[in-house]
């Protein structure tokens, strides 16, 4: 059986991170990619946050084939017969170093690819890991259909439904409880188009979430990101909501009335379906990382459970550069110390001690927090009610403004319910 | 822009193979699931009953996201990513 230093089982983010790393320090690297190219089975939102990871290879992320950086954010609050619009801009956001850029996957993950080649790793695509092997407990390489590859080190880096990892016992199957599905269509439309309808300077990006109606009630919300010329337009929505809905609503079928909202349709109009797109989610948090390393292996990125639902942003991929980043550094460095069994422990503490598990660790209740159905209903409306009533105007007396608004904040607010909920805001 | 989820489908570039890579066990179907949630919830909605009942799947449109198998409570999904050069093969996802 051939061998070589380091496997990578898979070209996401989290793979490529790593045997760039690997690579980099002319370690003997294989990464194996089972789609066309890296990126051709990746599905993102898409936003990439830079910031956390700007340090690891800063190389990288000033040459990187980005979209937009993101330098507008707005969130509405989508309700049947209202829709109420925050659209915060800052400087700081406009100016370099960009926080956060969109990104698509088919086009960013290809070109970190060619970056691993450069540095002397080796992609092969096409190739479907069939699973890893292993003798007395100790993964040892693995079986690509015919093939057979042996490894001191094997960076499992499949994604979120890590099939080979749990097959080998290494993970639990994920489970709907705590997962969530994305479905988007990229849209072609004009740059300035899209500078037009999101107030950008020429090559500027925005990020639109959508919460409320969008959903129906179910956990959950609707994304928008602008691209250079296209825009990433879908749902999240939570496995357990969709799944226990008593009237069984077709989930793809949310899209299209998302798309057909007359407060959403004029920012998608004239646009043309490039690509329809869906991947599992993780949800469950801190609680869903499993054990990160094992004789002869690390887990990374998604197959680590790594992602983050924050309600206001989702983050898997700055979390996938990381754990990939840090298999590669624990590797080299117990290689060095000439004990490769030192590096699972050294990865996880790399992990610990830093933002990587940290920010899990601090948003763990957020995952429970949001399981209140209200979030997603009750308070888009009250919103909605609060704006529509302060801003009409009829034949009759007016009531003045504090009437109008605090009328609308005892409905809504002041009650047993969202006192209780206040307190859970607390948490997270 | 009223496309179906079949036109959507009609955008992406698929590499069908000959192997077909989810399996449905129809028996498990019919005697164990009440719920069917795999007709409602794969966001490419490939799942169907045909005439005489039984879950059938459009494997060769599938967008390998994993809803189906996660969500199948009775285990009656065989589910493998297809073989490498075949299934969807993303450009701008």
């Amino acid at each position: 059986m051939e061998k070589v230093d380091c496997i990578v089982v898979g070209g996401g983010l989290a793979g490529l991170s790593a045997a760039y790393g690997l690579a980099s320090e002319g370690l003997e690297v294989i990464l194996i990619e089972r789609g066309d190219y890296a990126g051709a089975k990746n599905v993102t939102g898409g936003r990439l946050y830079v910031s956390p990871i700007r340090d690891m290879y800063p190389e990288l992320w000033e040459a990187a084939p980005f979209e937009r950086p993101v330098t507008r954010e707005f969130i509405t609050l989508l309700n049947s017969g209202n829709a109420t619009t925050i659209e915060f801009a800052s400087d700081k956001f406009a100016a370099q170093p960009y926080q956060s850029y969109t990104v698509l996957r088919a086009t960013l993950d290809l070109w970190l690819s060619e970056q691993v080649m450069e540095k002397g790793g080796m992609v092969i695509t096409n190739q479907r890991v069939d699973e890893l092997l292993m003798e007395d407990g100790k993964v040892i390489g693995i079986r690509a259909g015919e093939d057979e590859i042996g490894a001191d080190m094997t960076i499992v880096a499949e994604g979120v439904l890590g099939l080979v990892s749990t097959k080998a016992g290494l993970r639990q199957k994920p489970s709907w409880k705590d997962h969530a599905v994305g479905f988007k269509e990229t849209i072609e439309l004009p740059q300035e188009v899209i500078e037009s309808r999101w107030h950008l300077s020429p090559g500027q990006g925005a990020a639109h979430l959508f919460m409320g109606e969008v959903t129906k009630g179910m956990l959950g919300g609707g994304f928008l990101y602008t691209n250079k010329s296209s825009i990433s337009f879908g749902i999240v929505l939570g496995m357990k909501d969709a799944k226990e809905r008593a009237d069984k609503i077709d989930v793809y079928t949310l899209l299209d009335d998302f798309k057909a909202h007359p407060h959403v349709a004029p920012l998608v109009a004239g646009g043309e379906l490039l690509e329809y797109s869906a991947h599992v989610i993780s949800e469950a948090g801190y609680a869903g990382i499993p054990q990160l390393y094992g004789d002869g292996y690390l887990l990374a990125g998604d197959t680590a459970g790594l992602a983050l639902n924050q309600l206001y942003t989702v983050r898997g991929m700055d979390f996938a550069v990381a754990s990939g980043y840090y298999a590669a550094k624990a590797t080299l460095e117990a290689k060095q110390q000439g004990d490769l069994s030192a590096a699972g422990p050294m990865y996880e503490k790399m992990m610990r001690d830093t933002w990587v598990i940290k920010d899990l660790e601090t948003a763990q209740h957020i995952p429970h927090f949001i399981e209140n159905p209200r979030i997603f209903t009750h308070y888009p409306q009250s919103v909605g009610r609060i704006f529509e009533r302060l801003f009409t105007l009829t034949s009759d007396p007016t009531e003045g403004i504090y009437h109008k608004v605090m009328g609308s904040v005892k409905q809504d607010f002041v009650n047993a319910k969202t006192v209780k909920e206040l307190m859970g805001v607390r948490k997270i | 822009m009223g496309t179906t989820v079949e036109g959507k489908l009609g955008h992406n570039v698929f590499k069908i193979g000959k192997e077909r890579h989810i399996t449905v066990n129809t028996e498990i179907c019919n005697t164990k699931c009440k719920d069917k949630v795999c007709l409602y919830i794969c966001p490419a909605f490939l799942y169907k009953l045909d005439d005489q009942g039984n879950v059938t799947v459009d494997w060769e449109g599938c967008l390998e996201c994993g809803t189906c198998l996660l969500c199948c409570l009775e285990d009656a999904l065989e589910w493998e990513y297809p073989r490498g050069e075949n299934g969807i093969q993303y450009r701008s996802a």
